[in-house]
């Protein structure tokens, strides 16, 4: 076992191409789900592809990858893993499947390329992790664009990684697709302690499985932290738009059958959210869009609104023309309310003011 | 068909057999560099091993033979290595062979490189293969409509040569005495009956190799080698 200490991602390395340089310096916990999340062309899937070795750094860069204590590439005394002696498992945007192979081929491809005692992740683990026992015998030309992305990642994790880079995993595919694979990747971060990259351009994506957030921006890094700070940071563009939202960790705390609510509850109060078939005391996470809340000095009586919260005006922010985006504490939980700007001026709305938040919309996502 | 011409058809079969064997083992380093090269001598290097396409093959044979010849740059190399000389030999033969017949063999086999292209590849990486094992277990594997092309094209075309095979072999029964040289030789002589025999057979045979290549790799009618 390496000590605790050695438990993180680093990764620094530049890479120019003409008209654009990828200069990051980053270290991750070395463990949970960490998003790489920008705009297209924000530098996320080099990053993803430097940090595997497919895409060489500059060189002389003074780069340097390591992933809990193994070091992969450290220019200061020349030495590079080549690919495939790096312990990672990569799902790329489009599966990449070997066409020449079945499915079951596939899987057996990396995994008896690994030394069985270097083997932690059980063929079988992944096959019922990804639900793909049905289709093992299939070639892989005739899958579905779900079925090959399920078959692409349970071919890396049959590698036993100890990174698993995934770029853009669900980005080729339709909502229904989306939906399909998502609880897939949940379950991974569930179930196995096997830290993930995650690159990504989805909000909501993000939001339902990354513990962690790197922003990147034209190539430079603009924030990195937990998912849940970074999605009502005032100063990021993450925090503004349409679907910008705050995301709640909460636990289920009680039943409400004869209305089919399920209540759960979070150090800032307690909410109300469509009935949900799962035991007391299990966590999880809901998101609530900025567009959903509304706010008032005093607490409404009569009104349909279930979900009422006491909370504290933290910052304003102007938001598109005519809307302001407000930065609430709800008891150490942070929130965002979307109001008209007549509405701040109406309710005199400065940080430190106490006020209530309605919240009209609650989505569980995961 | 009479046994006289047992001698032409094996020695002919020899040939061609031999000559797409060297070519596969030549042809594949040499189109996985043309297919993945970035250098910039990628372009004259291919111009030049397409040259017998644009080349009469008499061309190709006339300095093929000055140089094996015993004052010619390769003819003194093979002297000087105890080979002797190599015109009017079937060794001489197979060399001017896998000359005349390599952008058969090469350009299929540099298409179905390319077509792969850099995701397998890079799968394979990710996957722990290193890239000799890539080579032999992915890229292969994928090549095999190129490399059934290159094959048959590359085994028919050397049956069908001529001009080089007069030159620098000659007309020496079981050396160096081809099916097509036969051909040349019985309508010298007005021996139309016996042209037709062999004639009839390298259409048959021709006809029949294409139809196994494209029934075989339906896609192959765009890996195949180039046109003359």
């Amino acid at each position: 076992m390496k000590p605790a200490m050695e438990q993180r991602l680093h990764a620094r390395f530049r890479l120019s191409h003409p008209g654009f340089t990828l200069q990051v310096n980053l270290d991750l916990p070395g463990s949970g789900v960490s998003a790489l999340f920008g705009a297209s062309g924000s530098g996320k899937t080099s990053c993803l592809r430097v940090i595997a070795g497919l895409t060489r750094s500059d060189p002389n860069c003074d780069a340097c990858i390591v992933v809990n204590g193994d070091v992969w590439q450290d220019d200061a005394s020349g030495l590079f893993v080549p690919v495939h002696q790096r312990a990672i498992g990569y799902v790329f945007q489009d599966a990449n499947l070997f066409t020449h192979l079945s499915v079951a081929q596939n899987l057996a491809f990396g995994m008896t390329r690994v030394a069985p005692s270097q083997r932690r992740i059980a063929l079988d683990q992944v096959v019922t992790l990804l639900g793909i026992g049905d289709f093992m015998q299939r070639q892989s030309g005739t899958l579905s664009g779900g079925e090959r992305q399920r078959v692409a990642i349970a071919r890396a994790l049959a590698t036993s990684p100890r990174l698993l880079l995934l770029d853009e995993p669900l980005a080729a595919l339709d909502a229904q697709r989306k939906a399909e694979i998502l609880p897939y990747l949940e379950k991974l971060h569930s179930e196995l302690d096997l830290p993930v990259l995650y690159v990504s351009h989805a909000a909501d994506e993000v939001a339902r499985l990354a513990d962690q957030m790197v922003l990147l921006d034209a190539g430079r890094v603009s924030a990195v932290g937990a998912t849940r700070e970074l999605m009502t940071r005032l100063d990021l563009p993450l925090a503004h738009g349409d679907g910008a939202g705050a995301l709640i960790h909460a636990t289920i705390s009680g039943h409400e059958a004869e209305y089919h609510l399920t209540l759960v509850a979070f150090p800032g109060g307690r909410l109300r959210v469509a009935s949900q078939a799962r035991p007391i005391g299990q966590s999880l996470r809901l998101r609530v869009l900025a567009r959903d809340v509304s706010l008032t000095l005093a607490p409404q009586v009569d009104t349909s609104i279930l979900n009422i919260l006491p909370v504290r005006v933290v910052a304003l922010s102007d938001d598109s023309p005519g809307q302001v985006m407000v930065a609430l504490d709800a008891g150490g939980t942070p929130l965002l309310a979307r109001i008209t700007k007549k509405s701040v001026d109406a309710l005199a709305l400065v940080p430190g003011r106490a006020v209530y938040a309605q919240v009209k919309g609650v989505a569980i996502v995961g | 068909m009479s046994m006289a011409y047992g001698g032409a058809v094996a020695l002919t079969l020899k040939l061609a057999g031999l000559t797409t064997l060297l070519l596969l083992l030549l042809g594949t380093p040499l189109a996985w560099w043309l297919a993945r090269t970035r250098s910039w001598i990628k372009v004259p290097v291919g111009a030049m091993v397409a040259l017998p396409l644009v080349l009469p093959p008499t061309v190709i044979g006339f300095y093929l033979l000055v140089a094996l010849g015993p004052h010619g740059p390769l003819g003194q190399l093979t002297q000087s290595l105890g080979l002797g000389l190599l015109p009017f030999t079937f060794s001489g033969l197979v060399l001017g062979s896998v000359i005349y017949s390599m952008p058969f063999v090469l350009q299929p086999l540099q298409n179905a490189f390319e077509a792969i292209g850099e995701q397998p590849l890079e799968a394979a990486a990710t996957l722990r293969a290193s890239p000799l094992d890539t080579f032999f277990h992915v890229v292969l594997p994928l090549a095999r409509p190129g490399y059934l092309s290159a094959t048959v094209m590359g085994f028919a075309h050397t049956i069908g040569e001529f001009g080089v095979v007069l030159m620098i072999g000659g007309n020496i029964p079981d050396s160096t005495r081809v099916l097509s040289v036969q051909i040349y030789d019985h309508v010298e002589a007005l021996e139309y009956t016996q042209a037709h025999w062999l004639s009839a057979g390298m259409l048959l045979f021709s006809f029949l190799a294409l139809l196994a290549l494209y029934t075989l790799n339906p896609s192959g009618r765009r890996q195949r080698g180039p046109q003359r």
